[in-house]
């Protein structure tokens, strides 16, 4: 299969605005004719479903949660990177890109990240037109910081819940459609299977997760924003409900899923404190700007951390990295701290934890500057661990976090199915081998604010035969979605999904998380199999399939991540290189760096669906990059 | 630590309930209230019982999804989300009464979880600033001191879950909409819709037939983004200025662009 | 603004400050009875004829009496009707099994309709009283305003009615009186402190100043009324009559 990206040609500055200029439009007559539908509620599901209603289609909105403003966009907490350069630091649309690119290891297409860093001011202006309270200066203007290590402030902030504050905008937007007449919002409703006609994706079949119905839905094209499949490793900073079920079935009907190997693991998230636990925190990366981490330099130091003097304390990250310090970029320090965790220096009951020390900066800035910038992160954190961070050092320790990897789309963000997009965490997306810090919601604001309306209009603007939900494709979807539900039940064993979830987790994080190689991936990919084998024998779900089941909706989605996970450590053993968050211990540098190897994988793999038996078939994208030169990334 | 747990067990919508007892042990003091009630349903499944149904999404206290009443409070004990309720709290061996929401307005769909749809109408009423994608002014053409910023702010972290409507003995929502018209209203974008936003956001609450505020305050009590009664003042004379100012009526739809 | 449940709020806030200030007032004037028994006519007498006068001779005598009589009648009748309106569907919005647990609500805030409905109670009585002298265990003569006040009060069980009252009286107040500052949004969070402490301060200012009037009676503290003096009182008001 060719993979072919659709890039516009023309100077990179001109290619969104020659695509732009070119698309084909619908008439704002025909719009109401037109069906869309949007899976997911979150930034970019809600963002899109919204822009097009307001076009005039008719959308069809659905989400798993009780109430779209539930999505996990809204758990996001930092910022919102935009190049406003309201600090006059000489910030540009040029300098994104290029910190993008370079951030994300070389591993993204230019083209893409060149469109996002241009939209990134758009997203502003339209968030704070919808009324998102970002903080403003004294004199009234909004507020920016700096973010991750960038060396501009371009990040913009709404407290620690700049996700929150995002997310209700595009849900209010959403619920004023509603009001509209133009969007339909259905709430606990979950995909389970997209329907194509002569190629296309004309439709799903969801289940009405309070009735159990199975229902059918028509539409002239298919947007998939159903988030990321971090939840692969169990426990994540992902909500209970984040799942793959909605790309995971798209990717058996063809759609390709590109880079799975690419997942972020945060490193500052409050660690683990019991097996029982099911999941873990993020803390703010803000926080780094002014907290120093360290371990004790002797292994099994159990003094509290503020008797331990100076010199005993290993500044891991600001020796290793001087010039960025504790600001590493994530995938870096992530790895840093599982290397000293490694050598028996972690801290905390599980021996996986570092310290994460407010000390000096208090000292130097007083308790009340610390307070102003962090105190709800401060308070979240007593209120989870019931420790004092203004007294104590916080412990944290990296958490999966963000899927890079996700559905492959070409620059109209369309899969390799016809009529079938995929926007958001939900697409192999724009930051390549690693997420910058800020830039997740960025993304799924441009894809569903500013680019799948107009993609998704070019490809409505085409003549296509009416599809009626009584298609025979329809019939057929159906039958598989009830044979898949009836098998789960009929499974009739004796252990809940979430037991094989944990234990799924357990092996995928140790041997496919923040360190790879090769023998554990092969070992990892029996184990992952046998659990699947397991679950497919041993599993128990509660009987009723025409009611509110949660103990169905969940098992239905730990199948699909059993299948998932397979393809995840497939593409880690193809990826024989170390980028960004996919790091291979056979490839680094003698000093213990992420050895890259532009020559063989600078490129895109996009993964296609063999059957449950047969082994997955890759396809590669190459990736070209003439405005960023590839460069080896150091921090140090 | 050991517990006794009575939970509330309701087929579906409609039917009546009754409590279960159910003992759990050697709960770790650490796991929250949520993953004790996991622990249980692990149990349960092992039992080839029914499992206990509850909501809950982001287990970081932001999504809104838990819904729980522990012990007669909404949420728990200690005004944090029910997935911010740990174990610690609770003393070894006690007796814990897990229910629903009760609100006629929120109606139980099963066990412990509930519908809570009626709110999202309430901010289909009018809780946004109609505006469409597209072409928007400069952010910093219109400045937000940042105490207004900050009075805004402190409305607009509202997490949506409902419990301020489970509190109130008259199962009123006046915390949840005064908090979006005080976000809204206070800012300059939302001054064009100011009166029509209350009015309708007021008149589909009582189209739900949420209850009236007679100034118990336990919604704020409750609240776990601890949003002040001040909202509810601020609701109040929002709605009365907006029917002494006579406005032309707003369109029953927006147009489309 | 009837049709709408805040609407109707603010109106039961309205004619809830009506009787307030209504209730200032004639705490006001009742302290015109802590003057005693006086030499040719006991100050509250004179009171209370003035009242009546009041308006004359462009209004008719009694008129301003019956005019406010009739809004606080009003005033009564509406804001029980919006309570109880109100109070329905509060508990349409509660189903069964509604937790019994309270979570820090006062208890004032809790005894509004026990309080209201003694008070109403109160209220009738008090009037079959002291307005239409229907009640006339003790000795009781129209215009006579303070020989009945002391007459009446030497009787400890009228004096327990009234103070009892006036306890619930106060309960109802404390409640009512901020409730009223918010539900008509006057309060603002710099201004709620001083709402609620106005609210405590109002309240015990009412009930005292009502409480004087039995307690200081049934203690002996005023004098008892001048019999010649009333006399002479009665029959002037009879004779114009």
């Amino acid at each position: 299969m060719k993979l072919h990206a659709k890039i516009p040609d023309g100077p990179i500055e001109h290619k969104w605005r020659t695509w732009l200029d070119a698309h084909k439009l619908v008439g704002p007559r025909n719009r109401a004719g037109k069906n869309v539908i949007v899976i997911g509620t979150g930034l970019a599901g809600g963002a899109a479903a919204a822009t097009l209603g307001a076009h005039g289609f008719k959308v069809k909105s659905f989400c798993f949660q009780d109430s779209p403003r539930r999505a996990h966009s809204i758990a996001a907490q930092g910022g919102i990177n935009a190049t406003k350069d309201f600090a006059n630091e000489g910030d540009s649309t040029r300098r994104l890109f290029a910190d993008t690119i370079k951030g994300g290891d070389f591993r993204s297409r230019e083209a893409n990240v060149w469109r996002l860093a241009e939209l990134s001011e758009n997203i502003i202006d339209q968030a704070v037109a919808q009324g998102v309270p970002f903080n403003r200066e004294y004199g009234g203007q909004l507020a920016t910081r700096s973010f991750g290590g960038v060396l501009v402030q371009r990040t913009f902030y709404s407290r620690g819940q700049t996700g929150q504050q995002l997310l209700l905008g595009a849900y209010q937007a959403l619920e004023h459609q509603v009001a509209a007449g133009n969007v339909s919002v259905h709430s606990r409703h979950e995909m389970l299977d997209i329907v194509i006609v002569d190629g296309e994706a004309r439709g799903v079949i969801v289940r009405d997760l309070v009735t159990g119905e199975i229902e059918r839905h028509a539409a002239e094209a298919v947007v998939l924003a159903s988030g990321g499949y971090t939840n692969v490793y169990y426990l994540s900073t992902n909500a209970m409900g984040s799942n793959v079920t909605a790309t995971w079935r798209a990717h058996r009907h063809g759609a390709l899923m590109a880079n799975p190997c690419f997942t972020q693991i945060h490193p500052t998230c409050i660690p683990q404190s019991g097996e029982y636990q099911s999941k873990l925190t993020l803390m703010s990366e803000s926080l780094r700007n002014d907290g120093r981490i360290w371990v004790p330099r002797k292994s099994g130091d159990d003094r509290r951390p503020a008797d331990i003097p100076e010199p005993e304390r290993l500044y891991f990250l600001e020796e290793r990295y001087p010039a960025f310090g504790n600001l590493a970029p994530r995938d870096i320090a992530s790895r840093a701290a599982k290397v000293v965790c490694d050598e028996g220096l972690g801290v905390g009951g599980t021996g996986r934890g570092v310290y994460l020390d407010f000390r000096d900066a208090i000292e130097q800035h007083g308790r009340e500057v610390i307070q102003d910038r962090y105190q709800n992160l401060f308070e979240m954190y007593e209120r989870i661990t019931g420790e004092n961070p203004y007294e104590t050092p916080m412990m944290i320790y990296p958490a999966p976090h963000y899927a890079m990897g996700g559905l492959w789309v070409d620059y109209e963000l369309q899969t390799t199915i016809p009529g079938l997009f995929a926007i958001g965490e939900a697409n192999f997306s724009d930051h390549g081998a690693n997420r910058l810090g800020a830039s997740a919601l960025m993304q799924a604001l441009a894809d569903g604010y500013f680019i799948a309306p107009h993609t998704v209009t070019n490809h409505m603007a085409a003549k296509r035969g009416e599809v009626s939900t009584s298609d025979s494709a329809f019939d057929a979807a159906q039958d598989d979605v009830e044979s898949h539900i009836a098998a789960l039940v009929d499974v009739g064993g004796s252990r809940s999904a979430q037991e094989f979830h944990r234990e799924m987790g357990n092996v995928m994080l140790d041997k496919c998380g923040m360190a790879r190689n090769a023998e554990g991936l092969n070992e990892a990919l029996c184990k992952v199999r046998e659990i699947k084998d397991e679950f497919w024998r041993d599993l128990r779900v509660d009987p009723g399939v025409e009611e509110l089941n949660q103990s169905l909706e969940y098992a239905n989605r730990v199948s699909d991540f059993l299948e998932m996970g397979e393809l995840l450590c497939h593409d880690a053993l193809r990826r024989e290189e170390s980028c960004g968050g996919h790091f291979r211990e056979e490839y680094e540098t003698e000093d213990g760096e992420a050895l890259r190897d532009d020559e063989n994988f600078a490129k895109v793999t996009a993964w296609q669906y063999q059957g449950e038996k047969g082994d997955p078939i890759p396809h590669d994208e190459q990736l070209d990059f003439e405005e960023v030169k590839l460069a080896t990334r150091s921090y140090k | 630590m050991n517990f006794k747990l009575e939970i509330w067990r309701q087929f579906e919508s409609g039917q009546d309930g009754a409590f279960e007892t159910f003992e759990v042990s050697g709960i770790d003091p650490e796991a929250s209230f949520l993953e004790m009630l996991d622990q249980l349903n692990e149990r349960l499944s092992h039992e080839k019982r029914r499992t206990v149904a509850f909501d809950s999404d982001c287990r970081e206290g932001i999504c809104g999804s838990c819904s729980l009443v522990i012990d007669g409070n909404p949420h728990g004990p200690r005004q944090v989300t029910s997935c911010q309720t740990y174990m610690r709290d609770f003393i070894d061996g006690a007796t814990i009464k897990v229910e629903p929401y009760r609100s006629t307005t929120l109606p139980v769909i099963r066990d412990l979880v509930t519908d809570r749809s009626a709110l999202d109408r309430v901010i289909e009423a009018g809780g946004y600033i109609s505006t469409t994608t597209g072409p928007q002014p400069d952010p910093n053409a219109m400045l937000v001191a940042p105490d207004v910023q900050e009075e805004v702010m402190d409305a607009a972290i509202c997490i949506g879950c409902g419990a301020c409507v489970a509190a109130c003995p008259n199962g009123a929502a006046m915390l949840f909409t005064g908090a979006k018209v005080t976000h809204l209203n206070l800012l300059p974008q939302g001054q064009p819709e100011r009166e029509s936003r209350a009015i309708s956001m007021v008149n589909q609450m009582d189209e739900e037939g949420f209850g009236g505020c007679t100034n118990y305050g336990e919604c704020a009590r409750v609240c776990p983004q601890e949003i002040s009664l001040d909202v509810i003042g601020m609701l109040n004379r929002e709605y009365r200025k907006a029917t002494v100012k006579k406005k032309p009526k707003a369109p029953p739809k927006m147009l489309t662009q | 603004m009837w049709r709408s449940t805040i609407g109707k709020k603010t109106i039961v806030a309205v004619t809830g400050a009506i009787l307030l200030g209504y209730l200032v007032l004639h705490m006001a004037g009742n302290l015109n009875s802590l003057f005693g028994p006086g030499g040719a006519e006991p100050r509250v007498d004179w009171y209370a004829s003035w009242l009546r006068e009041f308006g004359e001779p462009l209004l008719p005598y009694e008129s301003v009496v019956w005019m406010v009589r009739a809004v606080l009648l009003t005033a009564v009748v509406v804001h029980i009707i919006g309570v109880v309106q109100l109070s329905a569907r509060n508990r349409a919005a509660r189903p069964a099994h509604f937790p019994a647990r309270k979570i820090g609500r006062s208890w004032e805030s809790r005894l509004m309709m026990l309080s209201g409905l003694l008070l109403l109670a109160f209220i009738v009585f008090h009037i079959l009283q002291f307005t239409t002298l229907t009640i006339d265990v003790t000795p009781l003569e129209h215009g006579a305003v303070y020989a009945n006040l002391y007459n009446a009060f030497q009787e400890w069980y009228f004096v327990a009615i009234y103070v009892v009252a006036l306890v619930f009286l106060g309960l109802h107040l404390r409640h009512a009186i901020w409730s009223l500052a918010q539900t008509l949004g006057l309060d603002s969070p710099e201004r709620n402190r001083g709402i609620r402490y106005g609210a405590t301060g109002l309240t015990v200012l009412l009930v005292v100043g009502f409480a004087l009037v039995p307690v200081l009676f049934w203690t002996g503290v005023l004098a008892a009324p001048d019999e010649e003096s009333a006399t002479a009182m009665i029959n002037s008001l009879k004779g114009r009559a």
